[in-house]
């Protein structure tokens, strides 16, 4: 009976490990901190997690469509950097779009190659991270970008307003979570991102174009990440060529976190939502603690450690166990 | 044989899963020596019991005695290492890895720092490979293999141990008529060195063939013990169904309509060559033939699985471009796929999501997935075909074997193709569900449909068809009517023996 009792404890953990230790996390931090648990403290953590929200949402369709996506940190500085140099040279109205369609034009490269080609997608861009990278740099001469005119510009709503109060970097993150997440839980399109990660073969079998389900998922991932650069960009008006970097990993750890599966085939765009949270207040949380900021390097990583363990743990039903 | 204590018992077992007792209070022994057949219908509890025994399942209540001692599997290492071993109905084999790497997997022979010891790996699986007789060897890629040859390694696996009890979950499912020989001679092996023997299967004639006594479930309940010598299939059937069954061969003689599907002069590569046949609507062409004789390879071409090299498919007298499934599918052609783990299902998925996923694109409200015409179709084909679930939201994979195949035959009847296509449908399937599907088959055929019938059960073959394809190493060798059939003439067309002596 004990030992019953001990592996229940250890099956819940297992499913609703993450909560739990996020609960933990919360009340850990409230009574470290009494600053922790304020509305402008978590009104805070929702704005800045907002650009890496926006990311995480459009991977998490690549994920669930069984692949990864590491590219999206530097595609990030790419777009940041490409809307600023427009906004001078084209103006505003005619520049996002042209990012827009830029930085789309990089995700259909990188949904070819996976899709289409069928190559390893770790591979493709891991590739693409360091190539994007390059052509950043090559793009800005490697100088920073900065919008000239920064008072006379419309360009800051997107990062720097609010409406009715609440930052539109949020109502962006938001809108753009609901409308993902009624693409993937509720159209044909969705059924058929789960299907193609679940089982490719099977996918196939049953008619569904999965090298073209595929392409998709990096086109809406790219979507995504060329609205983050936006944000950023609208927010500072000006940025360093490196403002991505090592994003990718984080945009993953909120993902995984928020339960979906690298194998591909289960998660859904709520889910990423909690994640990215849990990562923003946990890494606030060490902030206001004390901790130095590259302490949450380790803490990112340890993260991601945890969640697939705990992932995998959710499979077999308990925490240790002799079968894979 | 009473006085003996029973190699294997289980006392009382029940197992619960969320919305299913799959195991209500069933008790049941092996003997040492004896081939004991476990029967139900599909999702009756066969394999969830057969789990419990072999430590992967941990039962809710109930006792599990070897030798009449209690005692408790953990693990399946540990079971193993108690002396059962399971050969499981769902191949679980690494297909990255040598056959040898598999057979040992977990207990590798190691030389000294640890280091595996091939010489010795690859000698003593060769010299149980040699006993299976196996037309591969211990270096190959079990990936390369066919299900057939994985299906060898997996009982080679259980060869390594000096068990007390072995477990077969449907070993046959996918064996050809010579590769089950093989099987029946090393299960017969075992059974003389005192091995108690667990047997699971559909099907009637290897039961009666090779068992001693047959236990039977239903519902997760135990229904009884027969003894194979005393009973037949009626009672069984009746035990496991609660009703008698017609397995006779096909003797109603139907007007066709039209040709629907001609194929003419198909080759590809080595697979298969110079393939040319019809189907008429409203007529069912069964395709037999040997595990490897090219006929899955045809369907697949049909389907836009593969290009032909050469030759020509024609719908209604026009030729067809297919290039993928998705131009197969729109024009009415269906295929139920051989392999329902790796082609058929999405096992991740719920019932409703896998059945409608080649339609999913026209069930839609708006631009979204419409919930009402998708339990429509689901709740439709789930009475027609019996399958049992708690309901759709069910995940694929923890349905029974036999009802996870119903789900592939559903989603591909309701999609009311032209042409339909069926790899082995009934594999796996219980008596009952197996001649309901054979009725449904003839009643598609009935109402216009075109059907191509692959399988390798000659009962099956004979018992839908209207015309039979025979085949042989990718040749389409003779065509009977089913008048004109006999087993003997089928099996010599299908062996090649009637090739030769034409040539
Ligand atoms: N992991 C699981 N989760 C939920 N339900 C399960 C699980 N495993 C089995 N079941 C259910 O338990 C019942 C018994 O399943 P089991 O696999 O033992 O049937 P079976 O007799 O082997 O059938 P078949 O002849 O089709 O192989 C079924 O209703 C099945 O859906
Ligand atoms: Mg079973």
């Amino acid at each position: 009976m004990a030992a019953l009792t001990t592996k229940n404890i250890g099956g819940f953990l297992a499913r609703q490990g993450i909560i739990v230790a996020f609960v933990l996390f919360m009340i850990g931090f409230a009574l470290a901190n009494d600053r922790f648990i304020t509305m402008d403290n978590i009104f805070g953590v929702i704005r800045s997690s907002a650009i890496l929200g926006v990311m995480a949402l459009g991977v998490t369709f690549v994920v669930i469509g069984g692949n990864l996506d590491l590219s999206v940190g530097s595609m990030m500085s790419f777009s940041t950097i490409v809307v600023l140099d427009l906004h001078d040279k084209l103006g505003p109205a005619l520049g996002i779009p042209a990012m827009y369609g830029m930085t789309l034009a990089l995700g259909a490269f990188i949904g070819f190659l996976v899709g289409y080609l069928k190559l390893n997608s770790l591979i493709v861009t891991l590739g693409m991270l360091s190539a994007i990278h390059g052509l950043t740099l090559t793009y800005s001469g490697g100088k920073n970008m900065d919008i000239a005119d920064k008072e006379g510009t419309w360009f800051g709503i997107f990062g720097q307003g609010s409406i009715l109060g609440v930052p539109v970097p949020i109502l962006i993150f938001a809108l753009l979570a609901v409308v993902l997440s009624m693409v993937l839980a509720k159209t044909p399109f969705g059924r058929k991102v789960y299907a193609v990660g679940g089982n490719g073969m099977a996918a196939t079998f049953s008619g569904v174009p999965r090298a073209r389900v595929v392409f998709m998922t990096y086109l809406i991932s790219a979507f995504c990440v060329a609205t983050a650069g936006l944000i950023q960009a609208s927010r500072s008006l000006g940025s360093q060529n490196t403002v991505g970097q090592g994003m990718e990993l984080e945009v993953l750890a909120a993902v995984i976190l928020g339960g979906a599966s690298l194998l591909g085939g289960s998660g859904t765009v709520f889910k990423t939502v909690i994640g990215v949270l849990i990562l923003g207040f946990i890494q606030n949380g060490l902030l206001l603690v004390g901790l130095e900021f590259y302490v949450q390097y380790v803490v990112t990583w340890v993260i991601i450690i945890l969640a697939v363990w705990l992932d995998i743990a959710a499979k077999r039903g308990r925490l240790l166990s002799p079968i894979a | 044989m009473t006085d003996e204590k029973p190699a294997l018992r289980l006392e009382n077992i029940v197992k619960t899963f969320p919305g299913v007792r799959a195991l209500d209070d069933v008790s049941f022994a092996v003997m040492p020596g004896e081939v004991h057949a476990l029967m139900g219908e599909n999702g009756a509890g066969k394999s969830t019991l057969m789990k419990v025994l072999g430590g992967i399942l941990q039962p809710n209540e109930g006792r599990i005695f070897i030798e009449e001692e209690s005692t408790i599997m953990t693990t399946p290492l540990d079971a193993k290492a108690k002396g059962v071993v399971f050969i499981h109905q769902e191949l679980s084999l690494a297909d990255e890895l040598s056959v040898a790497e598999n057979i040992f997997l977990g207990e590798l022979p190691r030389k000294s720092f640890g280091r595996v010891d091939w010489g010795k790996l690859y000698e003593q699986t060769d010299a149980i490979l040699k006993t299976l007789n196996v037309g591969f060897n211990a270096r190959t890629r079990v990936g390369d293999l066919s299900i057939a040859n994985q299906q060898m390694v997996e009982i080679a696996r259980a060869l390594t141990v000096d068990p007390r009890a072995v477990i077969f979950d449907e070993p046959t499912a996918s064996l050809t008529d010579a590769e089950k020989v093989v099987l029946f001679d090393v299960i017969a092996d075992l059974k003389s060195r005192g091995v108690g023997i667990v047997y699971i299967s559909h099907r009637m004639e290897e039961i009666f063939k090779i068992t001693d006594r047959i236990s039977v479930l239903r519902d997760g309940q135990y229904r009884g013990t027969l003894e194979t010598a005393k009973t037949d299939e009626d009672e069984v059937t009746q035990l496991m169904i609660g009703r008698s069954l017609d397995l006779s061969r096909n003797e109603e003689h139907r007007e066709h309509g039209e040709v629907a599907l001609e194929v003419r002069g198909l080759s590809c590569g080595d697979l298969y060559r110079d393939v040319s046949f019809k189907v008429h609507r409203g007529e069912v062409v069964g395709f037999y033939g040997l595990v490897g004789a090219g006929r899955t390879e045809i369907a697949e071409t049909i389907f836009g699985l593969r290009d032909p090299s050469e030759g020509q498919i024609l719908l209604d007298g026009q030729e067809l471009r297919i290039h993928s499934p998705v131009d197969a599918i729109r024009h009415g052609i269906s295929l139920v796929p051989e392999d329902r783990k790796g082609q058929g299902l999405v096992l991740g998925m719920n019932c409703r999501d896998n059945m409608t996923l080649p339609q999913v694109d026209d069930l839609t409200a708006g631009p979204f997935v419409s919930d009402g015409a998708e339990i429509a179709i689901f709740d439709q084909y789930r009475d027609k075909l019996d399958i049992r679930t708690p309901g759709w939201r069910q995940t694929v994979g923890n349905l029974s074997g036999g009802n996870q195949q119903k789900i592939v035959i559903g989603k591909w009847l309701s999609m009311h193709p032209n042409v339909l296509i069926v790899d082995e449908p009934t594999r796996g399937i219980d008596v009952g569900s197996k001649s309901e599907i054979h009725n449904l088959i003839r009643d598609l055929a009935g109402q216009g449909y075109a059907v191509i019938v692959i399988s390798s059960e000659m009962p099956e073959v004979l018992h839908v068809s209207d015309r039979i394809v025979a085949m042989y190493h990718g040749r389409i060798m003779r065509e009977f009517s089913a008048e004109e059939v006999t087993e003997d003439s089928l099996i010599q067309a299908i062996s090649g023996i009637e090739s030769e002596k034409v040539a």
